[in-house]
């Protein structure tokens, strides 16, 4: 018999280890899998994880490793500060695609007019507000109202789609695009548009702030008064009540941050990347980042190497999905897998196993 | 490899790209799709075509393909990604890759794109669609015919000019035989999403339409139709026969394979170019699925007849007098609607209720 004796203080060894156990046993699960597709598992993995960084194509897909992780660590680690205080915003996803509608809408009124020093540093401060302010919604409604933050601010998330369709048909959409939904292309206007800094790198603003996000946050939490108290409460609300905690000021301070890096990753989408405001423009950043900000730890280096090897999975599986054939639910499947193994070995960061009979209960 | 440019990993394709040409190597031809092969509907037929392509040429093709790509970033990825490995010729199949594909197409020169229902090309890039609305006018006869209630429920994806054109020519045509008939329209915003696709039919069939035109990729509205009985449907981008013969009465299906394999073939032979290529019944880009034993003779014939006048030429859907839903003229007596207008199509035709969402 195998028990689960809780430690006393959580492992701070296994809770380096388990991050590269749950990936080893995800190759090993996956690749099991991938063989009972008829593939050779060992290709499989390799494309996944191998290629995209060190295969003859790696020239491409590092700077597309930074394009994909960028928006997802941005968002992590403005969630993660809420999330150690035990405040839930569950809809960076709304927050994003605000930022992303608000940071366009202020480029595409300026256009064609060309002003780059002005026009797109006023994109970044409307992106950064509109994710803001869509987050103050379920925030206010908590500290008036006490209402429950998770469910604001998950809501809101399909409100920000509606919102989002209705521009890309109408306030926004192209005049000269024929008749189709979707605002101009801002990749193409010189002055509002989030070009890599160096070609082909892959790097553009959004991956600059999303390091400037990471350096903050750890500053924050290793020397800043918020970061203590935003911990103290998470660990033991009622003493940080007693040692002056203010919780309303904590809840605003929590989701109006992640609000605004989440809007900014959605400006820095929209103008970059994506190009454009269209109907489907977001893809799930808000929600991904979530499982990134767990994985990570809440820990914005671990959030870092989080936002990586999620960007990794999703490049190495385009890749191994249109290389070898895969079917894209064999992919999903197997980022299925790593989350689920994370969390299973998480276990082991809390609690220790003992062989043998059931002496210890 | 030492870090490169595109354009150079580019130049070096080119180079492969003039191997083949002598033989040495196959043709790589890459499809993106919007959707999962499996969808039964529009992707599932782009597919069919692929498979078409590798019957045709044997082993002098190689083809690959990306199932459930979203239509933005993620696209110029798996673009960037076919080309990168070497695919000589992409079919990126949906509407929202037209940007993606512009891009991705003006950092590799020497490899051909064919971009589905969009309206920019360039030297390297074809544009190709079909005319859909050809049998949305022979959905539009069965459907006047058939319905009860005489209410219809069209489940529409994107407000975009290929679905206005779909809705104004079945609603003309309904209403020619049925003067009483009535349109109800929801905007599903999605080309696949079967939960969202059934919820739209049932509220759809529970507002009293008892027919059910989709332009969404999945089966889940043939479902929903066949689970509430008595409803009529039609194959959407694919047969959709084992739906037949109730709920699914007919079809329109899009038959890529003729045009994937001349474009292969073009490229094998040297002699591609960009084009833009608007195929409907006549050329065999549509079909109109088997008319199925739930419709009476005299409809079916009917419905032949328009399909068969369609075909060669003597009959054009979107013929006056028309008016637009403003009450406006759009088409006197006897006036055929021109490409490019049709090209553009954004707004609804005389009788027609609602807005088109913007």
């Amino acid at each position: 018999m195998i028990h689960l004796v809780k430690r006393p203080q959580p492992s701070r060894a296994w809770s380096y280890a388990t991050p590269v156990l749950a990936v080893l046993m995800t190759m090993v699960a996956g690749g099991a899998m991938f063989a009972a597709l008829g593939k050779d598992p060992v290709e499989v993995i390799r494309t996944i994880f191998w290629d995209p960084l060190f295969g003859e194509f790696a020239f491409y897909f590092r700077g597309q490793l930074l394009v994909k992780a960028a928006p997802l660590i941005l968002i992590a680690v403005g969630l993660s500060l809420g999330f150690k205080a035990g405040i839930w915003n569950i809809g960076a996803e709304g927050q994003y695609i605000l930022g992303a509608i608000c940071g366009a809408a202020v480029g595409l009124a300026f256009y064609p007019m060309e002003a780059r020093w002005l026009i797109f540093p006023l994109m970044i401060i409307a992106g950064a507000l509109g994710g803001w302010a869509w987050a103050m919604i379920p925030a206010i409604l908590k500290t008036r109202f006490n209402t429950n933050e998770i469910l604001v601010s998950l809501l809101l998330v399909y409100v920000a789609e509606q919102l989002l369709a209705k521009m890309a048909l109408g306030a926004l959409r192209n005049p000269d695009g024929a008749g189709f939904p979707g605002s101009r292309n801002l990749s193409q206007y010189a002055s509002a548009s989030n070009p890599e800094l160096i070609a082909g790198s892959g790097m553009h603003w959004g991956v600059v702030a999303a390091l400037i996000a990471v350096i903050f946050g750890y500053v924050l939490f290793a020397r800043h008064m918020w970061g203590f108290q935003i911990r103290l409460t998470g660990e033991s609300p009622r003493a940080a009540r007693f040692g002056g905690v203010k919780p309303t000021r904590l809840v605003i301070f929590c989701l109006g941050v992640s609000g605004a890096l989440a809007g900014l990753a959605g400006l820095f989408e929209v103008a970059g990347p994506a190009g454009q405001i269209s109907i489907d423009f977001n893809v799930g950043y808000g929600f991904t980042a979530i499982i990134v900000a767990f994985l990570g730890r809440l820990h914005p280096v671990g959030i870092l190497l989080a936002g990586l090897l999620m960007a990794l999975t999703y490049i190495g599986g385009e890749a191994a999905a249109s290389n070898l054939g895969l079917p894209s639910a064999a992919i999903q499947a197997f980022q299925g897998m790593l989350l689920f193994f994370l969390l299973a070995v998480d276990v082991l960061t809390n609690y220790s196993l003992r062989f043998g009979k059931g002496e210890v209960a | 490899m030492k870090r490169r440019t595109l354009i150079a990993a580019a130049a070096a394709l080119a180079m492969g790209g003039s191997a083949f040409a002598a033989g040495h190597e196959p043709l790589k031809v890459g499809f993106i799709y919007v959707g999962p092969i499996g969808d039964g509907g529009w992707t599932y037929e782009h597919d069919k075509g692929r498979l078409a392509v590798e019957a045709e040429f044997g082993d002098k093709v190689e083809t690959v393909y990306q199932e459930n790509v979203p239509e933005g970033a993620d696209a110029e990825r798996a673009m960037t990604q076919m080309a990168l490995q070497g695919a000589d010729l992409i079919f990126t199949t949906s509407f929202g890759y037209m940007d993606p594909t512009i891009n991705v197409a003006a950092k590799f020169p020497d490899v051909k794109f064919e971009h589905a229902t969009g309206y920019k090309r360039a030297d390297n890039v074809s544009t190709y669609s079909a005319r859909f609305y050809e049998g949305r006018a022979v959905q539009g006869i069965i459907a006047g015919h058939m319905t009860k209630t005489n209410k219809i429920g069209y489940i529409a994806s994107f407000p975009i000019p290929e679905v206005i054109r779909g809705i104004n020519s079945a609603y003309i045509h309904a209403k020619k035989v049925n003067p009483d008939v009535e349109f109800s329209i929801v905007w599903a915003f999605t080309w696949f999403d079967p939960a969202k696709e059934a919820d739209a039919a049932t509220a759809l069939i529970e507002q009293g339409a008892d027919v059910i035109l989709q332009h969404t990729d999945s089966t889940a509205p043939q479902a929903a139709a066949e689970s509430a009985g008595n409803v009529i449907t039609f194959g959407q981008a694919s047969d959709m026969s084992e739906y037949a013969p109730m709920p699914r009465v007919s079809s329109i299906i899009d038959d890529w394979a003729p045009y994937y394999i001349a474009r292969t073939k073009a490229v094998m032979d040297g002699t591609w170019a960009s084009v833009d290529t608007w195929d409907g019944i006549g050329a065999g880009m549509v079909g109109i699925g088997e008319i199925s034993d739930a419709v009476p003779a005299d409809v079916k014939a009917e419905a032949e007849a328009l399909r068969d006048a369609i075909a060669d030429g003597s009959y054009q859907p979107f013929t006056g007098p028309i008016n637009k839903q403003d009450g406006s003229v759009w088409l006197a007596e006897g006036e055929t609607a021109d490409d490019g207008t049709l090209a553009g199509m954004d707004f609804y035709v005389e009788g027609l209720t609602g807005d088109i969402p913007q």
